[in-house]
């Protein structure tokens, strides 16, 4: 069975995004840009699944403009056996939304026939949690979100989800997507030696019009703009004086 | 122009707060109509059909939507579409599994997590963990969108709206439940309760966490965690207040050994007011607090607790 793992390039998680002055967007050039938080799971979990036998092949594939090469890189250094970059953008504000990506995702299925795809569940920039759900609609394929638990049993696949409330384990039929939750599992630093070898592993490259697919967003962005700030507040001196302001405020 | 409205329904039972607040948020899109649809669900149209602004309920009730699996309840959602030009649901977990399915079978973009209506094609969401708030106006014909609850008032009761029952759409047949493990807790729900007391890191341990616990049952409130004190095991996971876990505006929140990443400032940080206890006078959730206390918290609990 392959394993297709979807990645993105997003801004740095522990960067504090600036929001252009004039609305357009958040400004991202010259920012610290890494591998989305979640896919780097996703991609532990499918090194995981070839180490236990239950995968033979793992494929990275990134859809954005071409320096996502280096978040492919990435994966291949943590253990993914080869990569496909999808160029839909020339530049990095462009985010392709969901619905594009998963488009593309879903012909990159169809070529490369993965017995279970796994992505992030949601990317840190955007924020959507869509496009997993999007891929498996468009595949008619089950799904399994927020996966803090995963086990392959001959055709099925049972999932453990971080649902409100609790956990809920469900059992899909293969081929099936799998979105990754934070809990699924550590993962692993790419070591110097493995770094160099992934420079030699093979990364296509590709653009959206290779597969016929129109990246045009659905959602036209009308504006950016900062959140509101909150007011400075105070520093008090003990529980009481707390207590104190708290009754002031008719907090408690 | 009408809209389709999800219910949260979680072993037939209506979630009334969810529910409420989306109401609020479609109630400016159109005419509602509720789809409560479960394996049992009947009773929760029954308490859907009373929020004041719902015109309409229809009850789907099958045991293939029992746990609300993806695959049939987006199925069910995209034959009811045709009449519908909004299809909306509260962004719950529930809701964000099904929803991205409906609009990529219907062929539309999905808006998720809205915290704004500007208009029926316009919406405004957080993007960037909370650090930017981008309107998007949709192109496409059938709008599908999750409200952020914490950013809409419940919508009251006293609405009088009918009920139908209508049947459920083949199952798909490509998934199936195995078990709920359920936090139980005689709290306050986490989304909705008027005062969260948090807890992080400095906590240190799941005994400590009870001194968290104490002052938010003192308080009245639900009980919050850092994904620090989550990862460490002091707090179950779905306690987690943040970009990942879940994002909640009380009228009190109160942080105590959380030091204000900017994942869990994106779960907390449009509350009325923000106490923070913490014992390092550079921790970040000062940036946010109305109120910050620099103590150990190991003392300052407890005291707190006492004198409340």
């Amino acid at each position: 069975m392959k394993v297709l793992v979807p990645v993105k390039r997003v801004i740095d998680y522990n960067v504090k995004v600036r929001v252009k002055a004039d609305g357009s967007g958040v400004d991202l050039a010259n920012v610290k840009m890494s591998m989305n938080p979640f896919d780097e799971i996703a991609v532990e979990q499918a090194i995981r699944l070839k180490e236990a036998g239950k995968a033979e092949e793992v494929i990275a594939v990134s859809i954005g403009v071409k320096q996502n090469q280096e978040t492919l890189r990435t994966a291949l250094a943590m253990g993914a056996d080869r990569a496909i970059l999808v160029i839909a953008a020339d530049d990095v504000h462009t985010d392709i939304e969901p619905l594009a990506v998963a488009k593309i995702l879903a012909k990159v299925v169809e070529e490369e026939q993965p017995g279970i795809v796994l992505a992030g569940k949601q990317a840190i920039d955007n924020d959507m949690n869509a496009t997993g759900q999007m891929l498996s609609a468009l595949l008619g394929w089950s799904q399994g979100t927020f996966a803090s638990g995963l086990d392959i049993d001959g055709d099925n696949a049972i999932v453990t989800r971080e649902v409100d409330g609790g956990l809920q384990t469900i059992k899909v039929s293969m081929p099936t997507i799998i979105s990754v939750d934070l809990r699924l599992n550590e993962p692993r630093y790419a070591s110097l030696p493995n770094i160099m070898k992934a420079k030699k592993k093979p990364l296509d490259e590709k653009t959206a019009a290779d597969y016929v697919v129109d990246v045009t967003p659905r959602l036209e962005v009308v504006k950016t703009d900062e959140p509101e700030a909150r007011k400075a507040g105070e520093i008090v001196g003990s529980v009481d004086e707390l207590v104190a302001k708290l009754k002031e405020a008719g907090a408690v | 122009m009408a809209v389709l409205l999800l219910a949260e329904v979680t072993d037939g039972e209506l979630a009334l707060d969810a529910t409420a607040k989306a109401v609020t948020a479609a109630k400016q899109l159109g005419d509602i109509t509720v789809l409560a649809a479960g394996a049992t669900a009947a009773a929760a149209g029954e308490a859907a059909a009373k929020i004041d602004g719902v015109s309409k309920v229809l009850v789907a009730e099958d045991a293939s939507l029992g746990h609300r699996l993806a695959e049939p309840t987006a199925a069910l959602i995209v034959s009811l579409a045709g009449d519908y030009e909004h299809i909306v649901a509260p962004a719950t977990t529930d809701a964000k599994n099904v929803l991205p399915r409906v609009a990529a079978l219907l062929d539309v973009m999905v808006i998720s997590d809205a915290s704004g209506v500007v208009d029926a094609n316009t919406f405004e969401r957080p993007i960037y963990a909370g650090n930017a708030i981008q309107t998007v106006k949709s192109s496409d014909g059938k709008k599908v969108v999750s409200f952020r609850t914490a950013t809409f008032d419940a919508a009251g009761e006293g609405g009088s709206a009918a009920v139908e029952a209508i049947s459920a759409v083949a199952n798909p047949g490509l998934s199936e439940w195995v078990e709920d493990k359920v936090a139980a807790s005689d709290r306050p729900e986490l989304t909705s309760a008027g005062v969260v007391v948090s807890g992080g890191r400095g906590v240190g341990s799941e005994d400590d966490f009870k001194l968290i616990e104490g002052l938010a049952d003192k308080l009245g409130a639900a009980v919050g965690a850092s994904r620090a004190a989550v990862d460490s095991g002091y707090a179950p996971n779905d306690w987690q207040v943040g970009q990942t876990g879940k994002v909640v505006a009380p009228d009190l929140y109160v942080a105590i050994g959380i030091s204000g990443a900017i994942q869990h400032l994106a779960g907390m940080k449009d509350s009325k007011v923000i106490v923070a206890i913490n014992k390092d006078e550079e921790a970040p959730i000062f940036q946010v607090s109305d109120y910050g206390l620099v103590a150990d918290l190991f003392a300052a609990v407890p005291e707190l607790t006492d004198k409340l």
